[in-house]
């Protein structure tokens, strides 16, 4: 399938500072794309670089196949939801969800029934005469949302739209959005700085920092196999455990060896890990540590670790002990026996941890 | 027992009457500057009701003992302005004529100045605005002779729409500065989502930031409009006879009378010269509506 959205080696400065730097994202029709990063990564001006709001310095964008490096806005066949909504305050729902078509030269008729569709869609039937100050928070990013819904375009982006949004809402107009996304199949690029939302939308993630782009990947790929330190420690919550440890050939595979406070340290052996350095940083999730005896497998090692601290979470507990300096959480059942102070067995999965370079920061394994 | 409950109570009423005394030395005080200020438009008043016999034989801040509005027909179409006697009539029609084409085109060229210094940054657009703002401190005097020299090359000299044009020019730098201040609250992502939406430069103008202008444009049309109506210097340095606003005329009818001085008459025609800024702020005012904007686009 031809990708509906292509960018090759985008560029962008403003003046001597490089705010993106060879930026090269495909996506295809029904994807939902997320770019995430912490904030100043570039990532919204990435966006309305591919809204056509910002100029580029460099690179190409195809939209539909069609070159649109330098096509304006309103011929990009895109519409766009922003974080502050940014609905016409004067006008009414109505007025505002039409505004586009109106400029367009849309017939009365077409606008009325395509009115119709939308409202009953995201059920504002009963807005539509009200004006954006006289909405709460939730029904004006459901009035964005139909703004865009109304185009039908090739490409909808979505700027933070959850941002403004307190939790509970943002969580319930975070399924709607991926319900729309599902029933409609259209394709969508979606800005965060919060990585859950990521994961739960995304059906491609892109981490970036920086300007530069970290990993491309499904949502399993970068949580499962991030491609350097900072998205290890950027995906998931709470953090990836990152230790560092030594590690040396042995046999078939590596020995890994990582300090545990004062007492002797931690070996681990892992079958399958080979040609790591000598030093390296070992990633692995909190639920990748278990309780012995809860977690069998062939990657599985056992430890007796000393629990700092026992956070019960309600379905689960977190238990909190230090290796190799650093705080390594990990998550156990929540009816666990862990007390603080205490030793532990503790079960590594070393079939899922991720092996980075001190160095670099880049994966190893 | 009873100690325990009355001391509360007692200092509380105590706290009441010092809080009354205060709250009451404080009207008091208010009401007498407001006395003070409006102690002038008092005597004016009553000035210009009275007859001249009863200004010469009376008291300053007496009650006109007889209500006539002689003053005031005279001030309106007879008052002799130099060798003119028709009163201020005629060149109150000519500030009217001056004021409000004046405002207007100010009005208008400060919005879309504002919209584009705010909303549609380019290189260059502080400098630009540094510019404008410099403009707002230029006093009259120092223009006087460069503005009749333009004048005089332009063909407008000594007429109305030459003064038209002098108050554009001039009010310009703060009309901008006005709406710019307005705009600039107003975020970005409007203009973004108009753009999305297929809306050019005048479309986003036109349908959406002159709708939200309710309130500036007040605040901007009452600025303008005091400010051109009650010039004097550039009404009395380019007019001629004919095209002279009611500031120069008002001048003209205090300052040459021969005779008895009709301070009646003078004070009927001062109150005339300034009823319209008075109308303007009464009726506009009423719209000075704060926050009309405020909820519709943020979250």
């Amino acid at each position: 399938m031809a990708p509906i959205l292509d960018i090759t080696n985008l560029r962008k400065n403003y003046g001597a500072t490089e705010i993106l730097k060879d930026i090269n994202v495909s996506i295809e029709p029904g994807d939902f794309l997320v770019l995430v990063g912490p904030s100043g990564c570039g990532k919204s001006t990435l966006l309305n670089c591919i809204a056509g709001l910002e100029p580029i310095s460099g690179g190409q964008i195809e939209i539909g196949g069609r070159d649109m490096t330098h096509v304006s806005p309103k011929d990009r066949d895109i519409a766009m939801v922003f974080q502050s909504y940014a609905l016409y305050p004067t006008m009414t729902v109505a007025r505002n969800i039409t505004f586009g078509m109106k400029v367009r030269g849309a017939d009365a008729a077409t606008q009325e029934r395509k009115l119709k569709e939308v409202a009953a869609q995201l059920q504002i039937e009963a807005l539509l005469d009200r004006r954006p100050g006289q909405l709460s928070g939730g029904q004006r990013q459901r009035v964005a949302m139909g703004r865009a819904l109304v185009r039908d375009p090739k490409l909808f982006l979505f700027d933070e739209p959850l941002s403004n949004l307190d939790a509970k809402l943002r969580v319930e107009m975070r399924t709607e959005i991926k319900k729309l996304h599902h029933n409609l199949g259209a394709t969508m690029v979606y800005v965060t700085h919060d990585q859950i939302e990521a994961m739960t939308l995304a059906t491609k993630i892109v981490v970036m920092k920086g300007g530069v782009v970290q990993q491309i990947g499904t949502p399993a790929e970068i949580y499962n196999k991030p491609a350097n330190l900072f998205v290890a420690d950027f995906m998931g919550s709470p953090a990836m455990n990152l230790i560092p440890a030594r590690a040396q050939p042995n046999g078939q595979g590596t020995r890994i060896e990582m300090d545990c406070g004062g007492s002797a340290p931690i070996v681990l052996k892992d079958s399958r890990a080979t040609g790591l350095p000598q030093d390296v940083i070992l990633g692995v999730r909190p639920e990748d540590i278990a309780e012995a005896g809860f977690r069998a497998g062939e990657g599985v090692q056992e430890a007796a670790c000393l629990i700092d601290m026992v956070e019960p979470a309600g379905a689960d507990t977190y238990v909190v002990s230090s290796l190799g300096g650093k705080q390594v959480t990990a998550r156990l059942h929540a009816e666990t026996s862990a007390q603080p102070g205490q030793m532990l067995d503790l079960a590594f999965d070393l079939s899922k941890v991720s092996y980075f370079s001190p160095a670099t920061g880049e994966r190893l394994n | 027992m009873t100690d325990v409950t009355l001391a509360p109570a007692a200092a509380a009423s105590r706290r009441n009457w010092s809080h009354f005394a205060l709250r009451w030395t404080l009207f008091t005080l208010l009401g007498l500057f407001a006395l003070f200020y409006l102690m002038p438009l008092f005597v004016m008043i009553t000035t210009s009701l009275k007859s001249l016999e009863e200004i010469r034989t009376g008291s300053l801040i007496a009650f006109p003992r007889e209500v006539t509005f002689d003053a005031w027909r005279t001030a309106w179409s007879e008052a002799c302005t130099g060798i003119q006697c028709e009163g201020l009539r005629p060149f109150f029609w000519n500030s009217v004529v001056i004021a409000v084409p004046a405002v207007a085109i100010s009005t208008m060229l400060g919005a879309a100045n504002g919209y584009v210094i705010a909303q549609w940054r380019f290189r260059g657009a502080n400098l630009i605005f540094s510019l404008m703002l410099f403009g707002c401190f230029i006093p009259f005097q120092v223009v006087l002779l460069p503005m009749a020299r333009m004048l005089g090359l332009m063909g407008l000299a000594g007429s109305i729409p030459g003064l038209i044009f002098v108050h554009v020019i001039y009010g310009i730098g703060f009309t901008t500065l006005f709406f710019r201040n307005f705009y600039v609250t107003i975020p970005q992502d409007l203009v973004k989502a108009a753009k999305v939406d297929g809306a050019g430069f005048f479309r986003i103008f036109w349908s959406i930031f002159l709708p939200l202008s309710l309130p500036i444009i007040v605040v901007t049309v009452i600025w303008q409009f005091t400010q051109i109506w009650n010039d004097f210097l550039f009404g009395v340095s380019f007019s001629q006879a004919g095209t002279q606003p009611v500031t120069v005329a008002l001048n003209n009818i205090v300052n040459s009378t021969t005779g008895v001085k009709e301070y009646n008459v003078d004070m009927a025609a001062a109150i005339i010269a300034a009823l319209p800024t008075l109308l303007v702020y009464a009726v506009a005012g009423k719209y000075f509506i704060r926050g009309l904007t405020a909820g519709s686009v943020k979250g």
